[in-house]
């Protein structure tokens, strides 16, 4: 048991990569498309916000980017990417966790943010002149998805350094 | 699974901007006469721009683009069922008449109805009444019963009245969304309200009047039938102990003021659904609110062709949605 848990630090390194891209993937998915089809819905009426709409629309992708660094730095630093490396089964594990920050607060802020940005949408709408007012409030919810992704990144070098 | 109305809704958002406002109405309202009236419409984009519309026919095109559009953005027509039924409620009356009394429906039946008013008329005629949809089939044998044996239009109206309101009640009860249970509400609280103050006032025995009545959450129905069988000042004191006391003062005025009144109420209840960016609430507002411009173009229109003074129409004149 024990030696098996030792030979499955990669495993486990693996599975938080995948985790943080896969969960704050989801995430951006929901939101991007939500938020697209209210960008549709006023662009069937009015063409000329498309540059506006299309802010709004790409905020909530910004937490796939984020899962997909921290996956990146995960795979970088158990060397799945560029020299292979011994890796244990606790620094896998820390490595996993290190993925749960980004993870969880990648899908759920990026769902969030939709919504936001839905309203965001519906606001430009309305009043086009109060685009800069309305871009701050789903760009607020990104707060949270940024302090999930420094954790992430802190732990993950932090790991390394070990 | 639950609809999803954001497109729907983010098409409204703009298309709202597009409504007109209370000071629109106001400048519609001064216009001096019907053919000014009708130019400052087409400026703000009524009607079609390649025909010269009477008021009449530009009233109905723009009722058409309002249901194009919602047919576009939400297909499932049984969505909208409590806002259309009551026309086919209307049509089972006029077809009901019509065959008893042996005379063409020409011009009478309302075409925005769920049911055909042409097949709902054949099948009465024929006494076909397996062909005509539910909730008509055993309606449309009773109050032909009714209407043969007492030869009493009235009574005949009022079983084909309550049917609709019991059934605008049950669309209600069904509904998910908060706007649509309140509307179908006021509905039927209202007709009970209009029905009591004009029995009360043509003196129509409680029987009649419990007949008439359906029953709803915010009036008791069997109070305020007896109170109607009393007299008029029975009907105002009962109303004023409800959530209806703010409309005693317009029912005091006239029905028409009630009915004011009933309008401002519900385009106050829509007022909350103005930045509301998910769900069935903002579609349901736009149509209302459009409905309610439409009623209030046709009045000024109507009044200009007459030569009403602007001042009487002022007095009469909803409230705007934005």
């Amino acid at each position: 048991m024990s030696e098996f848990f030792q030979n499955s630090g990669l495993f486990f390194a693996l599975l938080g990569a995948a985790l943080a891209t896969l969960m704050a993937g989801i995430g951006s998915a929901i939101g991007v498309g939500k938020a697209g089809v209210a960008a549709a819905g006023v662009l069937a009426e009015e063409p000329s916000l498309f540059g506006k709409v299309l802010i709004f629309q790409l905020l909530p992708a910004t937490q796939g980017i984020y899962g997909l660094l921290v996956g990146f730095l995960i795979l970088s630093n158990v060397g799945l990417i560029g020299e292979p490396k011994d890796i244990s089964g606790l620094q896998g594990l820390l490595y996993f966790a290190a993925s749960l920050p980004i993870a969880f607060a990648g899908l759920y802020s990026a769902i969030h943010q939709s919504k936001c940005a839905v309203a965001g949408i519906s606001t430009i709408a309305k009043k086009p002149d109060q685009f800069g007012k309305a871009i701050i409030l789903p760009a607020m919810v990104e707060t949270y998805a940024i302090l999930a992704l420094l954790i992430s990144i802190l732990a993950i070098f932090g790991i390394a350094a070990m | 699974m639950q609809q999803d109305y954001t497109y729907a809704v983010a098409r409204i958002r703009f298309r709202e901007t597009k409504l007109l406002s209370d000071a629109d109405i106001a400048s519609l309202n001064a216009a001096p006469d019907e053919g000014a009236a009708m130019r400052l419409l087409r400026d703000k984009g009524w009607g079609d721009n390649t025909a010269d519309l009477d008021a009449e026919e530009l009233l109905a095109s723009e009722r058409e683009k309002l249901w194009d559009f919602i047919g576009e953005v939400i297909p499932e027509k049984e969505a909208f069922s409590f806002l259309n039924v009551p026309s086919d409620y209307h049509n089972l009356k006029v077809a009901v008449k019509c065959v008893i009394r042996d005379i063409k429906p020409e011009g009478l039946f309302l075409y925005n109805a769920p049911t055909d008013p042409d097949a709902l008329y054949e099948a009465l005629k024929m006494r076909d009444y397996e062909a005509l949809p539910e909730h008509l089939r055993e309606l449309g044998k009773d109050a032909t019963s009714v209407l043969l044996q007492t030869s009493d239009g009235q009574l005949c109206d009022i079983v084909i009245d309550k049917a609709c309101m019991e059934h605008i009640r049950r669309l209600g009860k069904e509904a998910e969304n908060e706007i649509v249970q309140k509307y179908c509400e006021l509905f039927v609280a209202s007709a009970d309200i209009k029905i009591a103050v004009r029995s009360a006032k043509t003196g129509k025995s409680i029987d009649f009047i419990r007949r008439a009545m359906a029953e709803c959450d915010t009036l008791d129905a069997q109070k305020l039938a007896q109170a109607a069988s009393l007299s008029y000042s029975d009907i105002i004191a009962y109303l004023s102990t409800t959530e209806y006391s703010s409309a005693v003062e317009a029912i005091s005025t006239s029905m028409s003021a009630f009915e004011k009144w009933c309008d401002d109420h519900l385009t106050a209840l829509l007022r909350s659904q103005k930045w509301e960016p998910f769900g069935f609430g903002p579609v349901v507002a736009y149509i209302l609110a459009r409905e309610n411009e439409i009623k209030a173009v046709r009045l000024i229109l109507s009044a200009k062709h007459n030569g009403i003074p602007e001042e009487i129409v002022k007095e009469r004149l909803r409230k705007m949605y934005v």
